[in-house]
């Protein structure tokens, strides 16, 4: 995880589940073949009806026709973000298609320990209803120490919940580790003093 | 204090003489349980973390299931069940149920119990969220990710925090037109998709006692969709006849203690529980099925872990029995033992099987299939503008194929009465 992590915003709503994060049918490819993995980015968020891919306004893809990664780096969402299957493709599709950090008002439980796992994306928590104050498509800078989202474009600043331990395994991830050893060593080495646990 | 049944299966999987909600164990796994759809990424974090010739920790307590994606013609899908079949030759897995064999199951969460691999006391744990379905049996069981799964792959171990105890308690006799579908389908509409977030959701109370197996499987296999970590259902004496007709494996059962704690109480009478549905699409918008009764429907599905078990069929077919479906109708049996029982168990004088002939059913092949779409040549797999009525567990947008289908959840009951009317329809209709 970045110190900051800075791009666009992508606006969903409520109960994005991980059928609209990447549809089944598409859990076939390889996660761990260079090629074959880009399809994880090509087809996330696929699965979110049109209408409501990039709010307020909707209609927004999150990846272009033709393209294999996403405009997009932060996600901003409502409640329940995750909710539905085990499959671990979901956040590592996030991150294939080119997202670092989710902001939601709540995760569902397999989904935020599956994020936090393989260190795929950070998943920050916020209090307030972001969803119907940033638009898609917005400037937005994520200082992940301070916990601090400043929207670039409307010029407002958020204060966001605080990662817990989890920063710990999500810095790890920077801080020595290369990232295919590091959830592994996180969870032998730190995962016992943590409180992330699902 | 007093601990819950959870509690006491943590603690003792833990070494711990005692928990309390929001500690953090260590627990030793009991079963471990994947498929084709995370065994091949399950299996490539077991090998990177813990070298190309790494043993699993303990095979017999290993547990491989193909069921997702079995009769496609998608090559990516028959590669990822080569994988499998790899694997389980290259560790030597007793438990290995491979496709075009014999040994062939269909649905891990049915096939497990077949199999008698889910007993009281125990912790499983499984790579697909619908594994809290076994905690019908008094178990721990909950759903994990490709990551979590390879450490317990090498090490026989996973770190959990202690959840919460949500108490169900129904009370009442069963009226003969209602399933364990419905009373968990209002149990999700009361309290909403992550309304058990976190927490254990135990189901008790007369109507539970009475229960089979089968139905209590109904009842947690949908915890999940209120969020919740696992599922659970004191083990009794319809508990231990199952189990003991399919293992000798030597358990220990936990009760709730009088003075345990718990995050709430909710108490249904089910006389009072109406024949209930989930609209499109989400599992927790809730209406009584008379609300939405005459809603048009394109296509009826009858199947998967939540209502594809024997019990399910014999359901629809007593609806079914001598009547014509008006809508294109899919009947897949979980396992190759459901299949095998639709043609020989009888509804009055026809077998279930020449029931859903009769009737006009298409009836297709053990698996996962149509419930959460697949690839594209997947039987009953919404392609199209289809509203479906399904016994499934799940109706999010897209979730059995195309995005703009509609999908209502019902029991088979309700699923079956529709069928044959070609619109909502309440199953009271077919009961007086």
């Amino acid at each position: 995880m970045k110190s900051i992590i800075k791009g666009k915003a992508f606006v969903l709503g409520n109960d994005i589940d991980t059928d609209q994060i990447i549809p089944a049918a598409h859990l076939v490819y390889k996660l761990d073949d260079l090629d074959e993995k880009k399809n994880y980015g090509r087809y996330a968020f696929s699965g979110v009806p049109i209408e409501q891919s990039g709010l307020p306004q909707g209609n927004i893809p999150f990846i272009k026709e033709g393209n294999w990664q996403s405009d997009y780096t932060i996600v901003i969402a409502g409640k329940n973000f995750g909710c539905g299957s085990s499959r671990e493709h979901a956040p590592f599709a996030l991150q294939v298609a080119g997202i670092e950090a989710v902001i939601a008002e709540s995760y569902a439980r397999i989904f935020y320990r599956n994020s936090i796992d393989g260190a795929f994306i950070a998943p920050f928590e916020t209090p307030q209803h972001l969803v119907k104050e940033i638009r898609t498509g917005d400037e937005v800078e994520l200082d992940t120490t301070a916990g601090v989202l400043e929207n670039l474009t409307q010029k407002k600043e958020y204060k966001l919940s605080s990662l817990g331990d989890v920063e710990h395994i999500l810095r790890g991830g920077v801080e020595g580790w290369s990232e295919q050893e590091f959830s592994f060593d996180a969870f032998v080495s730190i995962s016992s003093r943590l409180t992330y646990s699902g | 204090m007093g601990m819950t049944l959870t509690e006491k299966i943590l603690a003792k999987h833990s070494g711990k003489t005692s928990v309390k909600p929001g500690d953090n164990v260590w627990v030793d796994v009991d079963v471990l349980m994947t498929h084709d759809v995370c065994g091949p990424g399950t299996f490539g974090i077991f090998k990177r973390e813990f070298g190309k010739d790494a043993k699993v920790w303990d095979k017999e307590k290993l547990v491989v299931i193909p069921d997702h994606y079995i009769f496609t013609k998608d090559v990516h899908a028959n590669r990822n069940i080569q994988i499998l079949r790899d694997f389980a030759k290259e560790q030597d897995l007793p438990y290995y149920y491979d496709v075009g064999t014999d040994r062939y199951k269909g649905v891990c969460h049915v096939a497990m119990p077949e199999e008698g691999f889910t007993r009281p006391g125990e912790v499983l744990f499984g790579t697909d969220s619908h594994t809290c379905t076994a905690g019908a049996f008094g178990e721990f069981a909950t759903g994990i990710g490709n990551t979590d799964a390879a450490f317990v792959l090498g090490t026989g171990k996973l770190w959990v925090k202690i959840p919460e105890t949500m108490k169900f308690v129904f009370d009442g006799e069963m009226p003969r037109y209602l399933m364990a579908k419905d009373l968990i389908l209002a149990v999700i509409g009361k309290i909403g998709v992550d309304g058990a977030t976190y927490r254990a959701m135990d189901f008790g109370g007369s109507t539970v006692d009475a229960m089979t197996m089968e139905d209590r499987m109904t009842l947690c296999n949908m915890v999940i969709e209120a969020g919740g970590k696992n599922g659970v259902c004191a083990p009794d004496k319809t508990t231990f006849e199952y189990v003991r007709a399919r293992t000798n494996k030597q358990f220990e059962s936990f009760y709730n203690d009088a003075d345990a704690k718990y995050h709430s109480v909710h108490h249904f009478n089910v006389d009072e529980i109406e024949p209930t549905i989930a609209k499109p699409h989400s599992p927790d918008n809730k209406a009584v099925v008379s609300e939405v009764a005459g809603t048009k429907l394109d296509r009826a599905y009858i199947g998967s872990c939540t209502g594809g078990k024997i019990s399910d069929f014999i359901a629809a077919a007593e609806i079914m029995y001598g009547e014509k479906v008006k809508i294109d109708t899919y009947i897949v049996p979980a396992t190759t033992d459901v299949a095998k029982q639709i043609k020989t168990i009888k509804v009055k004088d026809k077998t279930v099987m020449q029931i859903f002939e009769e009737a006009g059913c298409r009836i297709g092949d053990s698996s996962c299939a149509a419930c959460l779409g697949g690839p594209s040549d997947t039987f009953g797999r919404l392609n199209g503008i289809e509203v479906c009525i399904s016994s499934t567990n799940r109706n999010f947008p897209g979730r059995m194929g195309s995005k703009k289908s509609q999908v209502y959840l019902a029991s088979p009951y309700t699923v079956a009465a529709s069928a044959v009317k070609g619109v909502i329809t309440n199953p009271r209709e077919f009961f007086n």
